[in-house]
């Protein structure tokens, strides 16, 4: 395939669903970094899990995004031949792994948010969005079982593990602000009833991340106004780093098969 | 040949085991959704376990293998997601072949929301069928596992989850 795809170009139901699977794709990636590198072996196994039902998702999302495009288009393309613009995940996705502690608190915070909004996109008149989310949220729910125990086990651990998490905390919750602020695709698949109101999913979200939290015997810090602009295409450094690796392969050759 | 017997199609799709649980066929897994003529030959539908579970592209290779082999026809292999699969596509004989490979098949329908929102599943010991067993952790050696611990023989198992 020579032509190159940008997201102009594209309709709005694909744009839809290409942020929707950029998410999936980037956390996922992030997490197989940890692969071999876990605290322990069954924690290493866990995110890895993680990461593989991740990584399926956004198989699920683009595989659509493929064909709603046509023309030879294929999930391969999409995860490999985009440049960093192009991608439109959440600015949470893409930040750094830093020490457990930190991957933990970042999983918790979008895991909580994930499963609130597959369960309101099981509702989508999009029927193929409806039935990815179904799949999906069956995943999901271990998800955040996982990463919510771990976030009260860290909290409420040591006097180490609790100022480790907390400075996390600190450090990736003002990136959850942009879980509520509706991009241009959010906005337009909320008018068609394809995906759920973002700004009606906070209270909800707020609400079960204070239990946590104040199970974890942490102190909530405040999350700014969204300025992360990833699900417009804006993104830091660390995604065109992180693109830079996963995508070197193909690039390189770019016939290459298994 | 089997030829276009649905039957000799089904009866020949119970030989392809799954490649991580070879004692269970993908027919007893529960994946195999339909088989049917199509236009250009015969149409497969086949349900993934979990959405990345990296024995899928395995399992639909084996499929159209087999069946093109036995019938000389061309196989086309769709993966369908909706409904999703579940734990309770697995019959009882299934659940006792799993059982006697080792692994703990899953305990009770996913109809009980206390799978996932209760504490971990009280499982059996495959080997000494002690109900004195612990959870190690909720992920396995595949998506479709989670690592158990058996407090009488000491067995460490994977026990099926319940999804």
């Amino acid at each position: 395939m020579t032509f190159q795809m940008k997201w102009d170009t594209c309709d709005d139901l694909t744009n839809y669903v290409l942020q929707l699977g950029d998410d999936a794709l980037v956390l996922g990636h992030r997490l197989s970094e940890w692969c071999g590198h876990g605290p322990i072996l069954e924690q290493d196994i866990a995110l890895s899990n993680i990461s593989l039902d991740l990584i399926g998702l956004a198989r699920q999302y683009y595989q659509y995004a493929a064909e709603l495009i046509g023309d030879d288009m294929t999930e391969d393309h999409i995860a490999y031949l985009r440049d960093v613009g192009d991608f439109h995940n959440h600015s949470m996705m893409e930040q750094p792994n830093g020490h457990w502690g930190d991957t933990l608190v970042r999983q918790c915070l979008y895991d909580v948010f994930h499963q609130d909004y597959l369960t309101a996109l099981t509702r989508s008149s999009d029927q193929r969005l409806a039935a990815i989310a179904v799949k999906a949220l069956k995943e999901v729910n271990y998800h955040v079982q996982f990463s919510s125990e771990w976030l009260i086990r860290l909290g409420d651990g040591t006097q180490e593990s609790h100022d480790k998490v907390q400075n996390s905390l600190q450090d990736l919750m003002t990136y959850s602000a942009e879980f509520f602020q509706a991009s241009k695709a959010d906005a337009w698949a909320l008018k068609q009833g394809v995906g759920p109101d973002v700004a009606a999913l906070k209270p909800g979200w707020d609400s079960r991340m204070d239990t946590l939290i104040s199970q974890a015997t942490l102190s909530r810090p405040a999350a700014d106004a969204a300025i992360w602009q990833g699900k417009e295409g804006s993104h830091g450094e660390f995604l065109a780093l992180l693109l830079s690796e996963m995508q070197s392969l193909p690039r390189s050759y770019p016939d290459a098969t298994w | 040949m089997v030829g276009d017997d649905p039957h000799g199609w089904w009866a020949c799709l119970e030989g392809v085991p799954d490649p991580e649980i070879p004692v269970i066929s993908i027919v007893e897994l529960g994946v195999v959704r339909d088989i049917r003529q199509g236009e250009h030959g015969i149409d497969v539908d086949l349900s993934p376990t979990y959405t990345g579970c990296p024995a899928m592209d395995m399992m639909a290779e084996d499929v159209q293998k087999s069946l093109a082999e036995k019938t000389g026809q061309q196989v086309q292999v769709h993966l369908v997601i909706d409904p999703p699969w579940t734990t309770d596509w697995l019959s009882e004989s299934t659940k006792d072949k799993l059982r006697a490979y080792g692994i703990a098949p899953p305990v009770g329908s996913t109809s009980d929301k206390r799978e996932l929102f209760g504490p971990p599943a009280q499982v059996s010991c495959p080997k000494c069928q002690s109900a004195q067993t612990e959870r190690v952790s909720a992920f396995g050696s595949t998506a479709c596992k989670s690592l158990y611990r058996c407090l009488d023989c000491q067995e460490p198992f994977d026990y099926f989850k319940c999804h």
